[in-house]
């Protein structure tokens, strides 16, 4: 069956020949499908993105440690919010989608939600949101979305500080908010 | 959540504001910031508050940046954001967003220089929103090769943000993350590294490896932590790189710095998924390391920069327990030396706090996942039992979770806590009520199932009815799996039917009616049962049509109260009310066409076992003759006939069915169903049938009943069904056991009419296919005149296949000949799964038409992107040559635009003819539509 399998690849040449001017768009679909399923393979990440969405439903931070195409991002946001805000505030924090789960926090009018794998420690990543808002808090002083918005980068680097490729580096909020401050010092 | 966490979401606030955090700790307690590196030099004291004080000064600095300073042609952010928020519909919001790009646009081809910044914020509020940004992405490089920090700064955020590793502009920022990764400048190295970590290729991997190695051994432990995490990523895209880090993996956990042990310890759980020597290498350097950091963890007092809600860095402990699990997994003596560590950190660790639960959580997962003494075993199983009575929701929902997991371990001790997972089932929230359905499924066994089912029984009365369809399955499955005891199976069936009989799927009743056939002692009771249950909730589809049929087919036994069982009572029940049970349902207005016909066919069952009933039901059959869906008024033809017409067959024509297949069946049901259990109305009889069916064949069953049953009245009648007649003949040499091997399907048409017919004799899944032979003991003699009589009696209880069955997923596809030249010919046949349109399952068979044998012989194919093969081996590499005989070959097709675009496929066919090489190929595009 491996023989086989090789030999197919091989052949994409054949396929190619004849085909390319009049499947150049399928062709395309066909490597993005191919790029998302890689990504999701790649299951060692522990967070596979960071939104923060309103209760509009609009979207306030998008952070993705996957590589998703615009329509995959629209259409993921869609689901995810449509599906955690009609949850009420008694139910649990979790919510499983696809072959992930999302860990959603609100906060006021905000709604924080962490995309992780499915054996990834739920309950550490509510503490995680919790940092990361007490983080923004601390920098901004009584945080609001307004804050969010308009210092769209700052959040960002506060959020590179903390997450990386996925994985958690720092906890400390003095050592997340150093490097922001510094550089806001000497501009 | 507990009460003192500090996780309240504020929801009672009427401003957006989100919360203030607990009160900072004092100033005494703020360790002095890294301020030792600036981008450029400033004076001056270190100040003795700088989170407090900077943060005011920056946000006022930012407002009077905003204000006057550069960004002031032009618009702002704000103003950019303030517009886009003013936007009533999408269109106008394009609008705003084209006319920016366009400004940007400009300004970055003008070579711009005083709002760069401000452009690239700008750039990812539009990507957040959704719009292509990827004018942008040169900006953002040559942001990154200029000389300032703050540029830097932005530029790497854009980079992580508008880029990724796929697209060929990165090659061109290897070069700047090189020489930024040599920089003086520990803030500008730490930059590099991260936006390394986030997005480098394979290639990137390979190339900047050795730098990264370096900085692993650097002396300010920001550099490192950002150090290990990108050699994670490298690690990831290039698994020989592993090795060079074992080492420095090793050694950083010595360190003191939590980020660098948290990163650490993320880099050695890549490097044990990476390679087999790595594990065994942190195997024996860095379990001590670890049991160190996670004693000093945990005992220490209070330290704030760490604190996360009132436990030392929850972070770092959980990592430290996740990777002490892959190393402690199907090692012994690994296991043995964590033990005592694992036991203090699940005793002494505080559970009213949420931080403190996910270390509990993570410790009790390691402790499954290792090879752990029996004693910590229980011990964290009543630590989920803990938190099973929790009153927060997260709570519970992890730990049914766990107790998922943990029921491969030790299924005793999770036993123990049925009684509070089966609460849970009942719970409000949604989430929660799945997981512990799906445990309670798991714990059932044959010495708890009784109980369990009562329970899940009981609950279907009172539960949502959203929830009521996944508990019916589940209960159904539950009840099947241990139906050991029959009266008990059936009891259960009965109570789920009446409870949620519209929530059953068919295959369920179908197999309860095939095992009440079987169950011979048992047809009294339950026809009884089941008249009693169809007079209290006659609302449920599946209920009704169930009773239905057991009154027709056991009738007698209900009125007479045969076969009665010991703690039965007796019921009196006249021959009238049975008709009027069945007359009652057969008028309902929310009876669907297969239950009324099921009705009908109760109905002439009851005319023959009650003859004094048998004026009424005629008038009863008679109103439908004018019915206006074909098959119900057909029915009703044909039955009055039968009634008023043929009164000396009509006895034997309505004989009880004989006893059903109940082992044929379940193994039909259990191909059928592995499939279709999503499909809701498939039909089983559809699937049982082969692929060879043709569609025009499979759409017209129900006229050949009708042609049969006006055989009775001529016996040169003409045939209405579209079947040549030998099929007929082959069907009815069928059915009386002759010539059963003749009759394999050569051409088309024949085998075509033979396996409908077949499927007539069904009841919705065929289980009496290969009922002739047993039948054939109940015929007096094989004659010509009561071998019609026999698919009639058949016919009449097929109700469900004729109306419900071959939804159009089912139809069967012909076999296409997919390539043909002088020497070879190539046909394809299909063959789909139900429940999965897109996958396809194409058997190819290969025939030689040359004189010469073929060997060696190859077949390949391709197929556009968008389209998934497999090929499968194929039966043989030689070809007999002139047709003797082919080889065939399987391929499984999954087209992921099924229903947009058609199948597609280049072949090529290689083989050898008295040694020499030939070699053809071809494309097919003669694909059956619906593929």
């Amino acid at each position: 069956m491996a023989k086989e399998r090789r030999s197919v690849e091989s052949l994409s040449d054949l396929w190619r020949a004849g085909a390319e001017q009049a499947h150049r768009e399928v062709e395309d679909d066909g490597v993005e499908q191919q790029r998302s399923k890689q990504a999701g393979r790649d299951d060692e990440m522990t967070i596979r993105f960071v939104l923060f969405v309103n209760k509009q439903g609009q979207t306030r931070l998008a952070q993705y440690y996957e590589h998703l195409s615009l329509d995959e991002r629209r259409a993921l946001e869609g689901e995810i919010v449509r599906k955690c805000l009609a949850r009420t505030d008694q139910q649990c924090s979790f919510v499983e989608h696809r072959n992930y789960k999302v860990v959603y926090r609100r906060y006021a009018s905000l709604f924080f939600l962490v995309g992780v794998d499915n054996d990834e420690n739920e309950l550490a990543i509510l503490e995680f949101i919790h940092l990361l808002v007490e983080t923004m808090d601390r920098h901004f002083g009584n945080v609001c979305e307004l804050d969010i918005m308009f210092h769209l980068e700052k959040v960002h680097f506060m959020l590179e500080e903390m997450v990386m490729n996925g994985c958690i580096v720092e906890t400390s909020k003095q050592n997340i908010l150093a490097p922001i401050q510094l550089m806001e010092k000497t501009s | 959540m507990a009460s003192n966490s500090p996780f309240k979401p504020k929801s009672s606030r009427a401003s957006s504001q989100i919360p203030p955090p607990p009160p900072p700790p004092s100033a005494s307690q703020i360790r002095p910031a890294v301020v030792v590196l600036l981008v450029r030099p400033c004076g001056g004291e270190i100040p003795r508050r700088p989170a407090l004080d900077s943060v005011e000064r920056i946000v006022e600095d930012f407002a009077m940046d905003l204000a006057i300073n550069p960004f002031s042609s032009g618009t702002r952010l704000r103003d950019m954001i303030r517009a886009i928020r003013a936007c009533k519909t999408a269109a106008e919001e394009r609008a705003v967003v084209r006319r920016e790009c366009a400004a940007i646009r400009a300004a970055i081809s003008e070579g711009d220089q005083d709002y760069r910044h401000r452009n690239m914020a700008k750039l990812m509020f539009i990507h957040m929103l959704g719009y292509p940004t990827h004018f942008g992405q040169m900006e953002c490089l040559k942001l990154i090769a200029a000389a300032g920090f703050p540029e830097k700064r932005i530029g790497y955020l854009g980079l992580t943000l508008l880029l990724d590793e796929r697209q060929e502009v990165l090659m061109l920022v290897t070069n700047s993350l090189k020489q930024d990764l040599n920089h003086s400048n520990q803030f500008i190295v730490g930059l590099a590294l991260c936006a390394l970590g986030n997005i480098c290729s394979a290639e990137m991997a390979r190339d900047l490896a050795p730098e990264v190695e370096r900085l692993l051994q650097n002396r300010d432990p920001n550099t490192k932590k950002k150090a290990a995490l990108c050699s994670i990523r490298i690690v990831r895209k290039v698994p020989d790189l592993a090795e060079n880090f074992m080492s420095a993996a090793a050694s950083l956990l010595k360190e003191k710095h939590h980020g660098v042990l948290i990163s650490a310890v993320q880099l050695c759980m890549e490097l044990c998924k990476a390679s087999y020597e790595a594990l065994e290498y942190l195997r024996k350097n860095c379990l001590e390391g670890l049991v160190r950091i996670l004693r000093d963890v945990s005992n220490s007092s209070y330290a704030p920069e760490y604190d996360i809600g009132g436990i030392t860095d929850p972070f770092l402990h959980i990592r430290v327990l996740k990777l002490m699990r892959i190393l402690g997994q199907g090692d012994a003596d690994c296991s043995e030396y964590i033990n005592d560590i694992l036991a203090q950190v699940s005793t002494k660790t505080e559970s009213n706090k949420n931080a403190g639960n996910a270390i509990l959580y993570e410790c009790v997962e390691t402790i499954m996942g290792i090879e752990a003494t029996s004693g910590l075993r229980v011990l964290a199983i009543n630590i989920l039992g803990r938190f099973l009575s929790n009153r927060d929701n997260n709570i519970r929902y992890v730990a049914l979770n766990m107790l998922t997991k943990a029921i491969a371990v030790d299924t005793q001790a999770v036993q123990r806590h049925r009684a509070t997972i089966l609460e849970c089932v009942k719970d409000a929230d949604v989430s929660i009520r799945k997981r512990a359905l799906e445990l309670v499924y798991l714990l059932v066994n044959d010495t708890n199932v009784k109980p369990l089912t009562k329970e899940l029984v009981d609950y279907l009365e009172v539960s949502d009815q959203d929830f009521k369809e996944d508990l019916t399955a589940k209960i159904c499955s539950i009840v099947e799996k241990f139906s050991m005891d029959k009266l008990w199976y059936l009891d259960q069936m009965f109570r789920v039917l009446s409870l949620a009989g519209n929530y059953i799927k068919d295959d369920v009743w179908h197999a309860l009616i095939v095992l009440m056939s079987n169950a011979s002692e048992l047809q009294g009771y339950s026809v009884r049962s089941l008249y009693k249950a169809l007079q209290a909730s006659g609302e449920q589809e599946s209920l009704v049509r169930v009773a239905v049929w057991c009154i027709g087919e056991y009738g007698e036994m209900l009125v007479n109260n045969l076969s009665m069982l010991d703690m039965e009572e007796p019921i009196t029940v006249t021959e009238s009310d049975a008709v009027d049970a069945v007359e009652a349902t057969l008028q309902r207005y929310s009876a669907d066409v297969t239950t009324r016909a099921m009705c009908l066919v109760s109905l002439l069952k009851l005319s023959s076992r009650f003859p004094p009933t048998s004026e009424r039901i005629k008038d009863i059959v008679a109103q439908n003759k004018g019915n206006t869906v074909l098959e119900l008024q057909q029915r009703s033809i044909e039955f009055s006939s039968i009634i008023q017409r043929h009164q000396s067959i009509k006895s034997s024509l309505l004989e009880r069915m004989p006893v059903l297949d109940e082992a044929n069946y379940l193994v039909k049901r259990a191909a059928s169903t592995q499939a279709a259990v999503s499909s809701l109305n498939s039909a089983p009889a559809a699937t049982s049938g082969g692929p060879f069916k043709l569609p025009n064949g499979v759409a017209k069953p129900p006229p050949a009943p009708l042609a049969d049953l006006l055989d009775l009245s001529s016996d040169d009648a003409p045939v209405t069904t579209s079947s040549p007649t030998t099929a007929r003949n082959d069907f009815l040499q069928d059915l009386l056991g002759i010539g059963l091997t003749d009759s394999s399907p050569i051409g088309g048409a024949p085998s075509t009419s033979n396996d409908i017919l077949m499927d007539l004799l069904s009841i919705g899944s065929s289980p009496v296919q290969n009922g002739p032979p047993t039948s054939n003991s109940s015929l007096p003699a094989i004659e010509t005149k009561p071998v019609p009589v026999k698919p009639q009696v058949v016919d009449l209880l097929d109700g469900l296949s004729s109306s419900t069955s071959l939804p159009d997923e089912n139809a069967a596809y012909p076999t296409i000949t997919a390539f043909q030249s002088a020497t070879l010919r190539i046909t394809f046949s299909f063959k789909k799964q139900p429940g999965k349109p897109q996958e396809t399952t194409i058997n190819a068979s290969f025939t030689n038409l040359a004189t010469t044998t073929f060997t060696d012989f190859v077949f390949q194919a391709a197929v556009p992107k968008f389209i998934q093969l497999r090929l499968d081996p194929a039966s043989s590499s030689t070809l007999p040559a002139s047709g003797n005989g082919s080889v065939t070959q399987s391929l499984s097709v999954t087209n992921n635009q099924h229903g947009q675009k058609p199948l597609a496929m280049r072949i090529r066919m290689s083989y050898k003819v008295n040694g020499e090489d030939r070699l053809e190929q071809g494309q097919i595009s003669n694909f059956p539509a619906g593929l």
